[in-house]
């Protein structure tokens, strides 16, 4: 099997969060926020990365890029281990691996209008001359829908929706190979967030980059990625194609997150299944599976046993004992 | 989730002007505080006073002037004449320039000092951060009147020369005002730091240059506006009890404390008022002016700013 190498490869991330006692709160135990997520995300591909709040999906999304630390693991761009690059090759490599942010009201510096905002990154690396700046930055706010005389506002002067486009620009700017879009449409209206993911496909077909959309809800993966992932406290619990997980969902979790999307076609009933209890404590999760204590078929054998994250048909992979 | 309208373009213009700049709301909701006005008003009369004031005045402020000595207010002296026969009005004109100096400076100083350790600090934690606030604590922790009079005290035995000394005790000033500040900037940085758009520029791959003063420094600025301000105050009252002690700016260039200690004699405190009253009332004036001024400015850059 000789294939090319995947645009990124993660291997059995690790992120825990320690120390995190404090004046009021002394808690010495540790928050294993991801705990060993492996995948692959191959160029041009979008990949799809669901799961509840709190499984860990941004803290993934933040290691891939070196926006945090990782505890162990390898995150390989194009084969070169990210977290191994000095500093100034990482400095270099950055126009090339954008991030979206989740919250567009904190993620543009109020005191910068967005005309600079967007700009100052390719000023900083030096890729675009001066005189041409401006030009550039009218260029990616009209590819994402912002009029030209916007340039020179401040980010207050914005809707929420608007924010999230500055955001999107700002990334698309430079160029990049790979953008990790963080839940980039959750904190909008229903109504915009239709526009904002009809920006993304937009995106998607006319620029060679390369997703990894974060989302706690599948109806919005369901529409951009060709794979996905499902998280459960900081642990894959399925990943496989989009018409796998859709067409034929092995997890019980992922059954059961499928069963709450509504679906379009009303002839097309799905079974509604619904997950009890909240989730577990991350600083305590569940032995075993750590699906166990929701799991409507869970056994005896699955609050003793990890299951084992395995591939049950091409490319599709699944951990639970009964898949 | 509320979500402003996306058509800004409907907008009134006047609604649009006003909404553009955040210095420009500042301002509009600054021109409310009545107090803070008033605080500003007086502020300006003594600057205007100090600065502009002896050119006014027929008198010079140094010189001994044998037939003048001790005189009450008059019409000739509308605030009396002092013991070497020097019209106080001119005495203090000329002592509110270097007051106000030596507020400022040390108000400049210390911002500086403060902003810079303050942000190193805040960014890039580890080692610098333990030693500048281990040194800021020290700092803080000395009760900073017995500092200053300790380092005056060897200023005065190394014979710092008279025209100096109004620097070095800025210098001193700033030195016990900084470790303050800093912590303030510190502990904004670090809250900063876990704002997305402080995240978005380590993800942009900023230089470290451009992420301190074009992303960090703006958003502390008002915070440096207010404490600056605040500290103007503070600095000319500790410059002025070191004068009055005799240890910071010293005779014969005029401060408005050793202005008052020159009426520490009985008879002078009891029969001569006009010689420590105008002083005083100076000092107090422009303390609490500052005071309400930086007050004022607080609540205009940032009405949820907690107060100290
Ligand atoms: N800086 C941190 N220090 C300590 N614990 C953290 C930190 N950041 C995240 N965590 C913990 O790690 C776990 C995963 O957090 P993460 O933000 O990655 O979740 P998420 O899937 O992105 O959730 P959401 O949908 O709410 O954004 C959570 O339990 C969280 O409490
Ligand atoms: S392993 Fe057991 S508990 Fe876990 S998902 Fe499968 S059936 Fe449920
Ligand atoms: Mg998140």
């Amino acid at each position: 099997m000789s294939k090319a190498l995947p645009l990124l490869e993660v291997k059995n991330l690790k992120k825990y969060y320690g120390d995190s006692s404090n004046l009021f709160r002394r808690n010495p135990e540790v928050v294993k926020a991801v705990d060993g997520v492996s995948f692959t995300i191959e160029k041009g591909e979008t990949f799809g990365l669901v799961g509840e709040s709190g499984s860990g999906k941004s803290t993934i999304g933040k290691s891939i890029l070196r926006l945090s630390s990782i505890t162990d693991g390898e995150v390989l761009y194009k084969g070169q281990n990210i977290h191994k690059l000095s500093k100034k090759d990482m400095r270099n490599l950055r126009p090339k691996l954008q991030f979206i942010f989740q919250d567009p009201y904190s993620s543009l510096n109020p005191r910068i209008r967005i005309g600079d905002a967007i700009g100052e990154a390719l000023i900083d690396h030096g890729l675009v001359d001066k005189s041409e700046i401006r030009e550039r930055v009218l260029e990616v706010l009209d590819i994402c829908g912002l009029a030209p005389y916007q340039i020179d506002r401040y980010p207050h002067e914005f809707s929420g929706g608007q924010r999230q486009r500055i955001g999107i620009a700002r990334a698309i700017i430079l160029n990049p190979d790979f953008i990790v879009a963080d839940e980039p449409v959750s904190a909008l209206d229903v109504s915009i967030q239709a526009q904002i993911i009809n920006l993304f496909s937009d995106l998607q077909k006319e620029r060679d980059i390369t997703f990894l959309f974060i989302s706690h809800d599948l109806s919005v993966v369901e529409h951009l990625c060709s794979k996905i992932g499902v998280l459960y406290l900081g642990t894959m619990m399925e990943l496989g194609s989009r018409d796998q997980l859709y067409g034929n969902p092995l997890h019980p979790y992922t059954k059961a997150l499928l069963s709450a999307v509504p679906v379009p076609d009303p002839t097309l009933k799905r079974e509604r299944i619904i997950i009890k209890g909240d989730i577990p404590n991350p600083a305590d999760p569940p032995k075993g599976c750590k699906f166990h204590t929701r799991c409507p078929i869970a056994t005896d054998m699955c609050r003793i046993e990890v299951p084992e994250f395995r591939e049950v048909e091409a490319n599709h992979f699944v951990a639970c004992h009964f898949a | 989730m509320e979500n402003p309208p996306i058509t800004i373009a409907s907008k009134s213009k006047a609604e649009k002007r006003k909404k553009s700049s955040l210095w420009g709301q500042v301002l509009q909701r600054f021109l409310k505080k009545k107090i803070a006005l008033v605080g500003l008003g007086f502020l300006l009369f003594i600057f205007l006073f100090s600065l502009i004031g002896p050119f006014f005045s027929p008198y010079a402020t140094e010189g001994v002037n044998p037939t003048q000595i001790n005189l009450p207010p008059s019409s000739e002296h509308w605030l009396g004449t002092d013991k070497l026969g020097r019209d106080v009005l001119t005495r203090l004109m000329f002592a509110g320039r270097i007051s106000l100096t030596v507020g400022v400076g040390a108000m400049v100083l210390s911002v500086t000092f403060g902003a810079l350790l303050g942000i190193l600090a805040g960014y890039y934690k580890g080692i610098i951060d333990q030693i500048v606030m281990r040194i800021a604590d020290i700092l803080m922790t000395l009760p900073s009147l017995p500092l200053l009079f300790i380092m005056a005290a060897v200023m005065s035995e190394w014979k710092v020369p008279t025209e100096q000394r109004l620097y070095i005790v800025m210098l001193m000033l700033s030195l016990v005002g900084w470790p303050g500040l800093a912590r303030l900037v510190r502990s904004q940085v670090l809250s900063l730091r876990e704002r997305q758009f402080i995240q978005a520029t380590d993800a942009l791959g900023l230089r470290d240059h451009r992420k301190l003063l074009n992303h960090l420094l703006p958003n502390i600025v008002p915070l440096l506006i207010v404490s600056g301000t605040l500290s103007i105050g503070g600095a000319i009252l500790s410059e002025s009890v070191l004068s009055y002690f005799g240890l910071g700016v010293v005779p014969p260039t005029a401060s408005w404390g050793n202005m008052i200690n020159a009426a520490n004699s009985l008879i002078d405190f009891q029969k001569r008022p006009w010689l420590w009253i105008p002083p005083g009332i100076a000092i107090f004036l422009t303390v609490i002016s500052i005071n309400l001024l930086g007050d004022g400015l607080r609540d205009a850059i940032d009405p949820n700013m907690k107060r100290r």
